[in-house]
């Protein structure tokens, strides 16, 4: 077949929609795949990747979850049980969190959003990829090479004495380091200068939005992390004296240094699942985004205030009371951009015509559990109830719902808004909304009870525990069986679509901004044209089709239902 | 509160949320967090039963449009800004004035040093009785001046509301007032390696002064209340013998003591001699006397350290190490 089907086909009138050739079709064998430029290629290898990763975390807090059935031993010692939750810990983080949304979801989505045919740079891009699985292998050689135990965050001396796999580690989290500046520096350099006639900066989709936060902070603060990274194999290797009290070092320097690029890294998880949800509630509530601005500024807010506010993990640290409290004050201001956005998507909502998709009960899912993640932070912030909470299950509790019941269920809201686009399939919306309902359940029983755990007295890392706990975390472990099951369920669904699915339409939920204008799945180079880009969220452009059984732009609509009449007419 | 909760979930004598107060602090602590709840509370409920009230109105009917509404309204915006923000700011300063509290130890308090380690906690006293366990007296200013003997722990007290790492070359402080007898969980809350969790002990609050003197007195009364051997085992332990002697024939700064007693040692000036009771007395209060061969001269002396009787019970304890 040759390129595009054209007069002979009947529905030419319509947007590209029934074109045969797309990006997976359009060349064959694994060298096209490995040596793509294509960064809808790139984006589906690294989901591929980042699903790997979170089915070894998984099995890993699966694992965790049982042998925390009984305050006594179960399945592992202790030493097993150690080197698990730093590895589950440290996979979830670095290789599925962090580029779950943006490398994977914003490679596929970010130029076709913008209508462009790729990336500023699709070698470097390719390169990201590269590094990234570069990175992953050295974190296998950790586990394979003894394991890794100090935690994911590293302290020293505590990391300097362990005889594990740290320096392998590190040097896997160094170079997962450069993946992430690399995805950064080109996402910034594409949506600066790449966006079509038409889109101004206030034009551009809320989801581009995030990701310009996103990657200024993956520039901005990743090499602060590789550096640290690398003093602390220079430690273990040298004994220089940096981080290592027995040396005349500081190991509270190295708790500064770490979250000097961990707490900003937080936000690497959370900002571009928020600019999924902004797209995904307008979308499938057919509304226009309510409060635009506000919306994009708070995610520049995000962005910088979270490179302020690194100490509240360090408030029982040792560091002075003084510092404690400058950290306390500026760590609420990054809960106002935040609570904006949530009114903001509330409002969205309003005199909609909310459609329960799979994407959408996953933003609805996400909504109900940031507002968790985002309210029990409050705890933490404030210096009082911090000191009592630091350290326990309550801090689990609060991080899960972020990183996890947020930033993970933004991530399958992506996947879910955008796997028509991205592999031209319908998957069962029955079986989508089944495995989001035993999400949210299977996570909302799994980490709440742990808020109840660590007001209690139940400290985190623990392999052991007081008795009285037992009932709590039986309940937990309950949750995390049904959330694991919920999301084999999920994953079986979008496989299964693959083979059996029926075929996509362009614009399945009526979406306006550009990457529902090419066809699902797009073709080699998304437009032959740049499209001309007008308000992304001006649902009233497209309206449903029954013939294509999508949502076409009203033009085309009016030309096609028009020309049926005039052909009447005729006939009259 | 407490009559909502079935039974599964009660904790009993205590609350929903925490372990009973134990300290001064604890009231304050659990205010400013049950003021967090309730505010945290009113904008969950709002958010989520505005979502719900939305889902269900404005749900998708055949037919009918989504309406269109004004895309932003500047009044409705800087309202949801600046309300959150003033709610933050008196979170900030209530939890700002509790921590305060916590964190300035009083002038005048009674004095305990702690030595964390992998995986035990000594507490000293000020009569130099060190003890694996806390105990306190009720109603007095108490402050703790911690110091690691290798990786960063933590010291909580769930019941005290109160935490503090105890970070490796530096000292750290944390006070309380316990408010009620009664014995309370104290543990360690950073990570510090394979027995992290079992890094556990208790606190006793004594419920008077007199009451918790005439428990010191008592327990520091070692040879009374102890055999020699556990007697030798506790100097061993807490002065410090334990750093460079195992007790297992692994050889660190200084010989091991196992299987010590008896044997023949042979010394770097030529001369030998074989370990007896009057060996080891002289080892301890002289050590530099007499060097065993492939060991540097390094083990300080303990002379006014300890007196006859303790050196008879470490005796007794290297004794017993076959
Ligand atoms: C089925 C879902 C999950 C379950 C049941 C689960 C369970 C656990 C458990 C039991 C721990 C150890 C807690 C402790 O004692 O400190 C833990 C730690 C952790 N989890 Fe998860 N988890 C899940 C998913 C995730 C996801 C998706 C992320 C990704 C963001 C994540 C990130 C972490 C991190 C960063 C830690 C801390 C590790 C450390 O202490 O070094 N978890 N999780
Ligand atoms: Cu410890």
């Amino acid at each position: 077949m040759a390129t595009i089907v054209d007069s002979s086909n009947p529905k030419s009138n319509l947007p590209v929609q029934y074109r045969e050739l797309n990006y997976l079709n359009c060349s064959k064998g694994w060298k096209s795949w490995f040596f793509t430029l294509d960064h809808k290629r790139i984006g589906v290898m690294y989901l591929i990747g980042v699903t790997a990763s979170f089915f070894f975390g998984g099995i890993f807090a699966v694992l965790l979850r049982t042998e925390l059935l009984s305050p006594t031993k179960l399945l592992m010692g202790p030493d097993t049980y150690n080197q698990m939750f730093t590895l589950h810990g440290a996979i979830m983080t670095f290789l599925v969190i962090i580029p779950g949304v943006p490398a994977a979801i914003g490679n596929v989505i970010l130029p076709v959003m913008l209508g462009a045919k790729d990336v500023a740079f699709p070698r470097m891009n390719l390169c990201s990829f590269y590094l990234w699985m570069f990175g992953a292998a050295f974190f296998v050689a950790a586990i394979v090479l003894g394991g890794l135990d100090t935690g994911w965050t590293f302290y020293t001396p505590y990391s300097i004495t362990s005889n594990t796999s740290v320096i392998t580690a590190l040097l896997g989290v160094f170079i997962l380091g450069f993946s992430s500046i690399f995805t950064g520096l080109n996402f910034i350099v594409t949506i600066h200068t790449m966006r079509p006639p038409g889109m101004t900066w206030f034009k551009m989709p809320l989801f581009l939005w995030a990701l310009y936060a996103t990657a200024l902070i993956q520039v901005l603060a990743t090499p602060v992390l590789g550096i640290t990274g690398l003093l602390l194999v220079v430690e273990r290797a040298f004994h220089i004296g940096i981080f290592d009290p027995a040396l005349g070092g500081d190991p509270v320097l190295f708790q500064h240094f770490f979250w000097f690029y961990s707490h900003p890294a937080v936000y690497v998880m959370i900002l571009p699942a928020m600019g999924v949800i902004s797209e995904v509630i307008a979308v499938h509530s057919r509304k226009h985004i309510f409060g635009y601005r506000f919306i994009a500024y708070s995610s520049i807010a995000i962005a910088i205030f979270g490179f302020l506010v690194w100490g509240h993990h360090m408030f029982v640290s040792g560091q002075s009371k003084v510092v404690a409290v400058i950290f306390s004050a500026i760590t609420f201001s990054v809960s106002i951009p935040s609570a904006i956005k949530v009114f903001n998507w509330l409002t969205t909502m309003y005199k909609g015509s909310i459609r329960f998709t799979t994407a959408m009960c996953y933003g609805l899912s996400f909504i109900f559990i940031f507002s968790i993640g985002g309210l029990t932070g409050l705890f933490l912030a404030t210096l009082a109830t911090d000191v009592h909470l630091h350290d326990t299950y309550f801090v689990v509790a609060h991080f899960h719902y972020v990183m996890m019941g947020s930033s993970l269920v933004g991530l399958f809201a992506a996947v879910h808004h955008w796997w028509p686009k991205i592999s031209g399939k319908l998957f069962s919306e029955f079986w989508g909304r089944i495995a989001c309902l035993g999400v949210f359940t299977g996570f909302n029983l799994t980490f709440f009870p742990q808020f109840i755990l660590g007001t209690r007295g139940m400290p985190r890392r623990y392999y052991t525990y007081l008795p009285e706990f037992q009932n709590l975390h039986i309940m937990s472990t309950m949750g995390a069986y049904l959330l694991g099951i919920s999301s084999a369920l999920m994953a079986a669904t979008l496989i299964y679509s693959v083979y059996r699915g029926k075929k996509a339409p362009a614009n399945p939920w009526g979406g306006a901004s550009l990457e529902w204008q090419c066809s699902s799945p797009p073709p080699h180079n998304n437009f032959d044209h740049p499209p001309h880009a007008g308000d992304p969220y001006v649902m009233e452009s497209v309206v449903y089709d029954e013939e294509v059984e999508g949502f076409v732009p009203v033009e085309c609509h009016e030309k096609k239902t028009g020309a049926t009449t005039a052909s009447g007419d005729n006939e009259v | 509160m407490k009559l909502f909760i079935p039974n599964l979930l009660a904790n009993d004598e205590a609350g929903f949320w925490f372990p009973p107060q134990g300290s001064t602090v604890a009231e304050g602590v659990d205010s400013v967090y049950f003021f967090i709840l309730y505010v945290c509370t009113f904008f969950f409920v709002l958010i989520v039963g505005l979502m719900v009230l939305f889902m269900i109105k404005y749900r998708h009917r055949p037919g009918v449009e989504a309406e269109k509404t004004v895309t932003h309204n500047l009044t409705l915006e800087l309202s949801w800004s600046v309300i959150p923000t003033i709610l933050t700011i008196i979170m900030f300063w209530v939890g700002f004035t509790s921590y305060l509290d916590m964190r300035t130890p009083p002038d005048s308090s009674y004095e305990i040093d702690v030595v964390a380690k992998k995986w035990s906690w000594a507490f000293k006293y000020p009569n130099g009785w060190i003890e694996s366990e806390l105990h306190i007296p009720k109603g007095e200013n108490v402050t703790l001046t911690m110091a690691s003997d290798d990786v960063l722990h933590s010291l909580w007290i769930p019941a005290f509301r109160t935490k503090m790492d105890v970070v490796p070359g530096r000292y750290t402080q944390e006070w309380f007032n316990a408010t009620k007898a009664g014995t309370y969980p104290l543990m360690c809350a950073e990570y510090c390696g394979q027995k992290h969790s079992e890094m556990i002990t208790k606190v006793v609050v004594h419920e008077t002064r007199g009451d918790f003197d005439k428990w010191l007195k008592i327990a520091a009364d070692i040879h009374k209340n102890k055999t020699p051997v556990e007697a030798g085992e506790y100097f061993y332990k807490t002065r410090g013998c334990i750093q460079c002697h195992s007790l297992d024939g692994v050889k660190k700064n200084g010989p091991s003591f196992k299987g010590l007693f008896g044997k023949e040692r042979q010394f770097t000036d030529g001369t030998s001699a074989v370990a007896d009771a009057n060996y080891i007395r002289n080892s301890i209060l002289e050590p530099q006397s007499k060097i065993v061969v492939g060991f540097r001269p390094i083990m300080p002396t303990f002379k006014g350290q300890l007196t006859d009787q303790d050196i008879t019970a470490i005796i007794a304890f290297i004794k017993s190490q076959k």
